[in-house]
């Protein structure tokens, strides 16, 4: 620790107040990002003071990591330098809503929770179905970049962020778009903010579009024999004119994580479960509209269901379907909690390339005698969880090596693979950035523009940024 | 002109891929905007290597260069504000690549925006971003400026749809951005880089999603007897969250200049039409229609028309879409500008234009994407007269004024260009201002490349060039 570090506290106190400085290690462990704890944790109360605490961290060149609830700060490769936790869940206000205009602006630590409940009042939502739901702050979601079973229909963030302010340098204050919905005035820069895990500034304002929330919806759950069957009937829904606001297949072992412990310890209701199946590939199509509409996706994908062979068929109505809407956005936290090396390997491809990876993963997890579990976004993003039994030198070694195989499939199928989540003591054994990219000097070159001084989150981002 | 910059060209190209006699030039010096630049002189790349030699030679001879698809813009973004070398991507506009199941293309950014359309359409796919002048725009204009268009309503603006990106930095770097799988690992840069209206680099390939086309469209026309209620109907559509895949707005004087040239049948005598489209499979397009026709009537719309077939729809989107072009046989010149504001602020905002519209004596003529609040006021005038020519631009600037005391912003899909650069200072501070420049200036650090664009600049301050309107026929978005 520098002395800088150390004498910190002092100076934080007069920005925030001492109430809202911690510097006492039994609480800094909450703020632990891959083991490394910071030398103090600080909670400002006002934009203002956000400027305060970065201009400080550069005057003294102290590393400085944003969060929010902290669900997701484990994405990410540990940070080279840790001095102050910038902990934005103070900063929870609802700024403008215009319901009539649907946009919505906030500050950054506001949890999703409170924000839905604000939306709910109106019949609006924003579609950020994200892992960790029920905890997660916007600021920490937009800044992990996860994305949502509703990206099917809606998009991700980048879709439906308006604009944003963000502190970045060495205490500046600066923000780009704004709160209409079509807007090109200026540079985009607050793209650049969503999923850059806090290393280009620290976001403190949010503009949304929000949406109406669906009249009513239904699910559509079909099993199949084998991913062939299960691909096969995907390919039909996405070549006909429906448009599904969620379309996911599910592993077989998808089924035992919704049923097993973790699932019972981390969710408030339980699955249905007699529609997802231990041995077979599970395909789950959420649609939405009126009753014409839903008969009609109904009878359609009943024929498309039957034309690729499924073996059960079951149509979740209204309440039965937020359920099991719940289990597939919390697929992760479920994975995590379900072994004691949980690592999952996020494999972004073509679609028409998606059973080919996915049977390749298969296929690595298989050989090495890993248990495994997928959630594959028909768009072509396949969540692919390693699951060994144990936490040991011998399933470390045997996930270095899956991963090793999965990523060398994937760089000939021309797949972005990354390892969003492992054991933070495994990371330096992993490619969790996966191959090296070309467009990497120009990733610098933007870090660069924004935090000349390399205080903000360092180390923890792709290409060592 | 420095002569051994025009054979370092011509040895590049070929001397008939490179303009400049004053005589040839002149066609260059001006975009859809009203903004006038003349170039040193105009290259015809059709190659990336071209693209690469180009930079290499600008940067050997300090010579500016600019990028120019179709000449389509509408804020001065392809022109050669300092001269310099201005490079048309005409010739580069083949579709290198078609992927249909996985509803991608590869392109040159030459490529014009309804050609692609054209060339999937057998396959029910379509690019969804369709601004007016999509029959003549290229996709690399497109993405330069990130255009939106009346469908991007439901659909998106251009980086909704960009998926990856390559490109010669002006440094003279070959560069890929993005992915064509999702979720290209890294920061978002062609996120950053889709809507920098060609200030940091040279487009050579863009790969695009293709979107499918919905199953059914219905069009409807509701014909409004004041502009109040037709501006609290699409309050109205918004805030019951009915998202139609285009709510386009004309008003009556619009209307009628438009009726005299396309002869669409848009009823002269009415206050403002809206012209919305809802789309989607055929059980929920019926019932949106029905659901829109009925808020439209309970804003007392005179009548609610439905397109009886696709030769009715066309017939009504060709007068929407060649509305600029019909207004500009009223006036010798109108300036545009493309303000946006929150949709609950419309109706406030028809009635503050109307009355800026009595205040400067100027008639001005409101066509725009109602749906999500993108004004296009045209305020006609006559060029030849210097003292209209400085009160249009007060007008104008007080409309947008307005538009930003709304909670809006200053362009929704024309681009800053050369023509708001000076207006950037109502939306941002000096601080946001220096973040983008630094942005720029990290990708573009000797400003060699699409110079002076988008950021104020102190000398510049203040002129403003007006040139008369093109002819008739012109479409706009």
């Amino acid at each position: 620790m520098t002395t800088a570090s150390k004498a910190a506290p002092a100076r934080l106190h007069d920005v925030v107040g001492a109430e809202h400085v911690s510097s006492d290690p039994a609480e800094l462990s909450a703020y632990a990002v891959d083991g490394k704890l910071p030398a103090s944790a600080v909670r400002p109360g006002s934009n203002e003071q956000v400027v305060e605490i970065v201009k400080y961290a550069a005057a003294e060149k102290l590393a400085l990591i944003p969060s929010g609830a902290r669900t997701k700060l484990n994405i990410g490769s540990p940070p080279l330098r840790y001095d102050i936790a910038l902990d934005m869940t103070r900063l929870d206000r609802i700024l403008a809503y215009d319901p009539g205009d649907l946009t919505l602006s906030v500050e950054a630590g506001v949890p999703l929770r409170k924000v839905a409940e604000a939306l709910a009042e109106h019949r609006q939502f924003l579609p950020l179905a994200v892992p960790y739901f029920d905890r997660a702050t916007v600021g920490g979601t937009i800044a992990s970049g996860v994305d949502t079973p509703l990206r099917q229909f809606y998009g991700t963030a980048r879709d439906y962020v308006l604009g944003m302010e963000f502190v970045v340098g060495e205490g500046v204050q600066s923000k780009s778009g704004g709160n209409v919905v079509k807007n090109v005035t200026g540079y985009d820069l607050h793209k650049l903010m969503i999923g850059a895990l806090g290393t280009l500034g620290v976001i403190t304002r949010v503009n949304f579009k929000t949406f109406p929330m669906l009249v009513s919806s239904r699910g559509f759950v079909a099993t199949f024999e084998n991913l062939d069957r299960a691909i096969d009937m995907r390919n039909r829904v996405a070549q006909s004119p429906l448009t599904p606001m969620t379309f996911d297949l599910l592993s077989p072992g998808a089924a035992y994580l919704f049923g097993g412990p973790a699932a019972e310890r981390l969710m408030k209701s339980s699955m249905p479960l007699n529609v997802v199946s231990p041995s077979r590939w599970t395909l789950t199509i959420g649609y939405f509209g009126k009753e014409a509409v839903l008969a009609r996706y109904e009878a359609e994908l009943r024929h498309m269901a039957a034309e690729s062979a499924a073996e059960n068929v079951t149509v979740l109505g209204d309440r039965i379907l937020a359920a099991a809407f719940a289990y597939k956005r919390e697929f992760i936290p479920i994975a995590l909690e379900s072994s004691p090396a949980t690592t999952i390997v996020k494999i972004s491809v073509l679609p028409s390339r998606m059973k080919e990876s996915l049977a390749v993963a298969a296929k690595a997890a298989n050989t090495n005698q890993i248990p495994w579990a997928a959630m594959a976004r028909s768009l072509g993003v396949i969540f692919f969880a390693l699951l060994p039994v144990e936490r040991s030198q011998a399933s470390h070694r045997q996930v270095v090596a899956t991963t090793n195989q999965i990523l060398a499939a994937g760089a000939n199928l021309g797949a972005n693979t990354t390892i969003p989540w492992c054991p933070s003591e495994w990371k330096s054994a992993l490619k969790i950035w996966g191959p090296e990219r070309s467009d990497l000097a120009q990733m610098q070159k933007v870090k660069k523009v924004f935090d000349p001084l390399g205080i903000f989150s360092p180390g923890r981002f792709i290409g060592g940024i | 002109m420095d002569s051994r910059l025009l054979l370092d060209l011509k040895k590049l190209l070929g001397s008939d891929a490179v303009l400049h006699e004053p005589e040839d030039l002149i066609l260059y010096e001006y975009d859809g905007s009203v903004e006038i630049a003349r170039p040193n002189c105009v290259v015809f790349p059709r190659t990336k290597e071209h693209i690469l030699g180009i930079v290499e030679i600008a940067n050997r001879h300090k010579t500016p260069i600019v990028g120019r698809g179709a000449g389509t813009g509408l804020s001065g973004g392809a022109l050669a504000r300092r001269g310099g070398i201005l490079a048309i991507f005409s010739k580069m506009n083949r579709i290198l690549e078609v992927d249909i199941e996985n509803q991608r293309a590869i392109v040159q950014p030459g490529v014009v925006n309804a050609d692609l359309s054209s060339a999937v359409a057998h396959t029910g796919l379509h690019f969804a971003p369709d601004p007016s002048s999509q029959k003549a725009c290229t996709i690399g204009g497109n993405v330069s400026e990130n255009s939106g268009g009346p469908h991007t309503l439901a659909y998106g603006v251009t980086t909704n749809h960009v998926l990856e990106l390559e490109m010669v930095l002006p440094t003279g770097e070959l560069i890929r951005i993005g992915s064509s799988a999702l979720d290209s690992p890294g920061y978002d840069l062609p996120g950053l880089f889709v809507g920098s209206e060609g200030t940091l680099g040279l487009l050579t390939e863009i790969t695009v999603k293709l979107t499918r086309l919905p199953e059914s469209v219905k069009t409807l026309l509701a014909i409004f007897d004041t502009l109040d209620d037709t501006t609290e109907t699409v309050v109205d559509i918004t805030a019951r969250g009915i998202t139609p895949a285009a709510c386009e707005m004309l008003d009556g004087y619009t209307l009628r200049a438009v009726e005299a040239y396309v002869h669409a049948g848009f009823p002269i005598d009415s206050a403002a039409v809206l012209l919305i489209d809802v789309d989607g499979v055929r059980e929920g397009v019926e019932s949106q229609a029905e659901e829109v026709a009925e808020i439209c009537r309970a804003h007392r719309a005179r009548e609610v028309r439905v397109a009886k077939d696709s030769r009715e729809r066309d017939l009504l989107w060709k007068g929407r879409k060649n509305a600029f072009g019909a207004v500009g046989r009223l006036s010798t010149t109108y300036y545009v500008q493309d303000g946006v504001i929150p949709r609950t602020k419309l109706p406030a905002t028809l009635r503050r234009i109307t009355e800026i519209s009595e205040k400067y004596g100027f008639p001005i003529g409101n066509i725009f994407h109602a749906g999500d609040g993108n004004l296009h006021p045209l305020i006609l005038f006559d060029a030849r007269d210097e003292n209209q020519l400085k009160r249009v631009i007060a007008a104008a600037d007080e409309i947008i004024q307005f538009c930003i005391e709304m909670g809006g912003a200053i362009t929704g899909e024309h681009g800053v260009g050369m023509e708001k650069d000076r207006l950037m200072p109502l939306l941002f501070s000096e601080s946001d201002l220096d973040l983008m420049r630094g942005v720029r200036d990290a990708f573009n650090p000797a400003a060699l490349l699409n110079p002076e664009k988008i950021f104020p600049n102190a000398k510049g301050c203040g002129e403003i060039h007006i040139r008369p309107l093109p002819v008739a026929g012109a479409s706009v978005a």
